[in-house]
C-alpha cells in the first residue's frame, strides 16, 4: 500500500483543522503517516486521534519555531529518501509552502502549490487567475509535493490509534545550512476567541470604509460567529493587524460566506477572496468594483446598515 | 554590498488571463514588472542609500544592484522598468528551452546565475500575480545554502558585521528575524511605497547593460528545464463560466433587513 505524509500544523498546543483535511486527502492516497515537529507533542498527539492517521512520527530535540522553513525541510526530505512515499501533503500556510518548496529542491520531486482537491490517482485540483480558470495536474517525478488549501473537504468525525515513534534530533545532528537564520522575538497574532480566517466558513472583513472602527464589523462577524478581516487600508492604518488582511499579500480565503464592508473591491483584495463561495457587500458607493463579484450587496452605510443586520440575525437566533 | 534583485515579468494583473496548450498564454496580454519585485528594487535602492557613503551605487562604491530575470526576450521591458527606478545593470536568462518551466527548473537557472557571482543580498518578491506559489524565495536560499529570509516588512542591515534582521509578517504574527549574509530576502508591499522612475532615471536607463545568457552560458542542459522537464504537468485547464450578477439593494432604511432575509434565503441562518 502507498505510503503518504502529512505535516501537522499546530499553533498553542492544537492541531489546525486544516492537518484534519490533510489526513482525508492522505486517506485516498493510502497509509497515512502524520510528522509531528514539536517538543510538547502529548496533548497533539491526543487531538491526532480523532483524525484519519496511522502512524506519526514526532520529531523532537530542536525548537522548530525558532528558524526558517530549513530544518524542517530538511528532516522531512531525509524522511521522504528513507521511507520513498508516494505524497507529501502540506496546508498552504506561509511557512508550510516554504517546507514544501525546500523538500522539493531536496528530494527533486514535483511541487503543486495551492490545491483544492486530490483524487487517489494524485490529481490535483487548482483555481487560478482568481478563480476564473480550473486547471487539474499532477506531478510526474518523486514524490508529490502537493500544497492544499484549508476548506477544500468536508471533515468528518472519526477516531484512530496511531502507532507512535519518536526521533530525537539536535543541532548538532543537522547540516549547519539547514540553520543560518533565527527567530529572536515573535509577536504571535491574537484571535480574539473568534475562528481562524482561512479555516471559518464565514468571514466579516472591514476598509477604509471604517473609517477606523471596527466595532460594527466585529459585532456582525460574532452573530454569525464569524471571522475577522482586514483590507490593506485597514491594516496601513493600524485598525486591525496585517494578520487579517485578505488578499495578493495577506491571506485567501475561500469560506462559504464573505462580507466586504467599506471595501472597494481592488484587484489585489479580490485576489484573497475571489473564490468564496457566496459574496456580499455593503459599500455608500453603487459605482464601486466589489459589486461586480457579489451575490447580494447593500448600497448604503456600512454604520447603519451592519447595525440593523446584526441584530436581525441576533434576533432570528433566539 | 553587492545585491541582486530578482524580477518576473507578468501580464498587467487585470488583463483578463488564459491557459493555452498547458500554459499560460502570455503573448496575447500586456505584460509588466510583476508588482511585488518593485517592492524589491525600491528596498535594494534605499539600503544603497542608507550605507553608501556617497548615497548611490556604482563604479568605486563598493555597492551594486544588479537586476535578474528568467523569461521571453520581452521580459527586457520590466528589466527596464526597475533599471530607470536606479538599479545599475542586468542579467537576462532567455532561452527557447526554458518555455514552460516549473518552479524548481525557474529556481535552478536563477540560483546559477547567482551563485556565480558573490552577492550579499538577494531581494525577491514573496509572490508573482500569475502563478502565484510564493516558493522561488525559499527554493533559491536551499539552493544557494544561504539563510532564508522571507515575508520582510522591513529589513535593517549593519554591513560591517554582515548582520541582517528583518520584521516577518505572515498569518503567525510578526517574527523578528536575524541572520549573516548571504541572505535571500523576499519583501511584502507594507515595505516602503516604490518610487516613479524619473526623466533622468529613464534616460539613464537606456544606456544600462542587459546581459543576455542562454543555457549553454550557464553550463545547464537544456534537457534539464522546460516543459519537458517540468515534474508536475497540467492534465487540462477550464475556464469557469463568470458569477452570475447577483442583486443589489438601496438602503432605504431596510438594508440591514434585506441583508438578513437574504440569508435566511440562502439558509445561512
Ligand atoms: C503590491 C500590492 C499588494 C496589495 N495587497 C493587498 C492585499 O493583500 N489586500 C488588500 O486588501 N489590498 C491590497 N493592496 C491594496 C489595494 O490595491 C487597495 O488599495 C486596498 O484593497 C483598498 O482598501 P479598501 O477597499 O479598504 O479602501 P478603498 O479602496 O479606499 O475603499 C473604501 C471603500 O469604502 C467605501 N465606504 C466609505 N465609507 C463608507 C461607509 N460609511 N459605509 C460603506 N462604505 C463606505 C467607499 O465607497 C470605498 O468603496 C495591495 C496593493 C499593492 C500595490
Ligand atoms: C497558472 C500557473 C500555474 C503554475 N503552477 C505550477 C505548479 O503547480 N508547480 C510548478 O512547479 N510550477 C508551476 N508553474 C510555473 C511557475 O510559475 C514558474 O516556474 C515560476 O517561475 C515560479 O513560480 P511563481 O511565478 O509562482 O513564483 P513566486 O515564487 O510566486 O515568485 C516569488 C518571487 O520570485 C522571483 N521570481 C519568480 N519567477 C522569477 C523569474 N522567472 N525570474 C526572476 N525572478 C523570479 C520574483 O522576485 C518573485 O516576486 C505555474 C505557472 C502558471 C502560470
Amino acid at each position: 500500500m502507498s505510503q503518504v505524509f502529512i505535516l501537522v500544523d499546530h499553533a498553542g498546543g492544537h492541531i489546525t483543522k486544516a492537518t484534519s483535511e490533510l489526513a482525508l486527502f492522505g486517506k485516498r492516497i493510502g497509509e497515512v503517516t502524520a510528522l509531528i515537529f514539536s517538543n510538547e507533542s502529548s496533548p497533539l498527539l491526543e487531538e491526532l486521534t480523532t483524525m484519519a492517521v496511522d502512524r506519526a512520527v514526532v520529531i523532537e530535540g530542536i525548537n522548530f519555531d525558532s528558524y526558517s522553513a530549513a530544518p524542517v525541510a530538511r528532516i522531512v526530505a531525509n524522511l521522504i529518501s528513507e521511507k520513498s512515499p508516494s505524497a507529501f501533503l502540506v496546508s498552504s500556510t506561509v511557512k508550510g509552502k516554504e517546507v514544501a518548496a525546500r523538500a522539493a529542491v531536496l528530494t527533486n520531486s514535483g511541487l503543486i502549490t495551492d490545491a483544492i482537491d486530490l483524487t487517489s490517482e494524485l490529481v490535483a485540483t487548482q483555481s487560478i487567475f482568481g478563480g476564473s480558470t480550473t486547471v487539474h495536474s499532477q506531478v510526474t517525478h518523486g514524490c508529490a509535493i502537493v500544497t492544499l488549501r484549508s476548506n477544500s473537504i468536508e471533515v468528518e468525525a472519526t477516531t484512530s490509534n496511531p502507532v507512535v515513534e519518536t526521533v530525537v534530533v539536535s543541532v548538532d545532528s543537522l547540516d549547519p545550512s539547514a540553520l543560518l537564520d533565527q527567530v529572536i522575538s515573535l509577536e504571535a497574532t491574537v484571535s480574539g476567541g473568534r475562528p481562524e480566517l482561512t479555516e471559518a466558513a464565514i468571514v466579516v472583513s472591514g476598509g477604509r470604509g471604517t473609517n477606523g472602527d471596527f466595532t460594527p464589523v466585529e459585532a456582525l462577524a460574532d452573530s454569525l460567529g464569524a471571522a475577522v478581516g482586514a483590507s490593506r487600508a485597514a491594516t496601513d492604518a493600524g485598525w486591525y493587524p496585517h494578520s487579517h488582511q485578505v488578499g495578493q499579500t495577506g491571506k485567501t480565503v475561500s469560506p462559504q460566506l464573505y462580507l466586504a464592508c467599506g471595501i472597494s473591491g481592488a484587484i489585489q483584495h479580490r485576489a484573497g477572496m475571489q473564490t468564496s463561495k457566496m459574496i456580499i457587500a455593503v459599500n455608500k458607493d453603487a459605482e464601486a468594483p466589489i459589486f461586480d463579484l457579489v451575490d447580494f450587496g447593500v448600497v448604503g452605510d456600512l454604520f447603519a446598515v451592519l447595525p440593523q443586520a446584526t441584530a436581525g440575525i441576533l434576533s432570528k437566533k433566539s | 554590498m553587492k545585491i541582486a534583485v530578482c524580477v518576473k515579468q507578468v501580464p498587467d494583473s487585470w488583463a483578463e488571463k488564459k491557459m493555452a496548450g498547458g500554459l499560460l498564454d502570455r503573448a496575447s496580454v500586456d505584460a509588466v514588472l510583476n508588482d511585488l519585485d518593485e517592492y524589491a528594487v525600491e528596498e535594494a535602492l534605499r539600503l544603497v542609500e542608507t550605507h553608501s557613503p556617497t548615497g548611490a551605487s556604482g563604479e568605486g562604491s563598493g555597492h551594486s544592484i544588479t537586476i535578474i530575470s528568467m523569461g521571453p526576450d520581452r521580459a527586457t521591458e520590466a528589466i527596464r522598468k526597475a533599471l530607470s527606478m536606479g538599479a545599475d545593470d542586468a542579467i537576462l536568462i532567455s532561452d527557447p528551452a526554458l518555455s514552460g518551466s516549473d518552479a524548481l527548473a525557474t529556481s535552478l537557472v536563477l540560483a546559477a546565475v547567482i551563485g556565480a557571482k558573490d552577492f550579499d543580498l538577494i531581494l525577491c518578491g514573496t509572490e508573482s500575480t500569475d502563478a502565484r506559489m510564493s516558493v522561488i524565495p525559499a527554493m533559491l536560499a536551499q539552493r544557494l545554502g544561504f539563510a532564508q529570509l522571507t515575508f520582510a516588512g522591513s529589513i535593517s542591515v549593519v554591513p560591517e558585521t554582515s548582520q541582517i534582521t528583518i520584521a516577518r509578517m505572515t498569518d503567525v504574527g510578526v517574527e523578528n528575524m536575524k541572520a549573516k549574509l548571504p541572505a535571500v530576502v523576499s519583501v511584502i508591499e507594507k515595505i516602503n511605497e516604490p518610487r516613479y522612475p524619473s526623466f533622468k532615471g529613464i534616460m539613464a536607463s537606456k544606456k544600462k547593460t542587459i546581459e543576455v545568457k542562454t543555457l549553454s552560458d550557464l553550463g545547464i542542459d537544456p534537457a534539464t528545464v522546460g516543459m519537458s522537464a517540468a515534474w508536475s504537468e497540467v492534465k487540462d485547464a477550464q475556464a469557469r463560466p463568470p458569477r452570475a450578477a447577483g442583486v443589489k439593494v438601496v438602503d432605504d432604511g431596510n438594508g440591514g433587513n434585506a441583508l438578513v432575509n437574504f440569508l435566511v434565503e440562502k439558509r445561512v441562518i
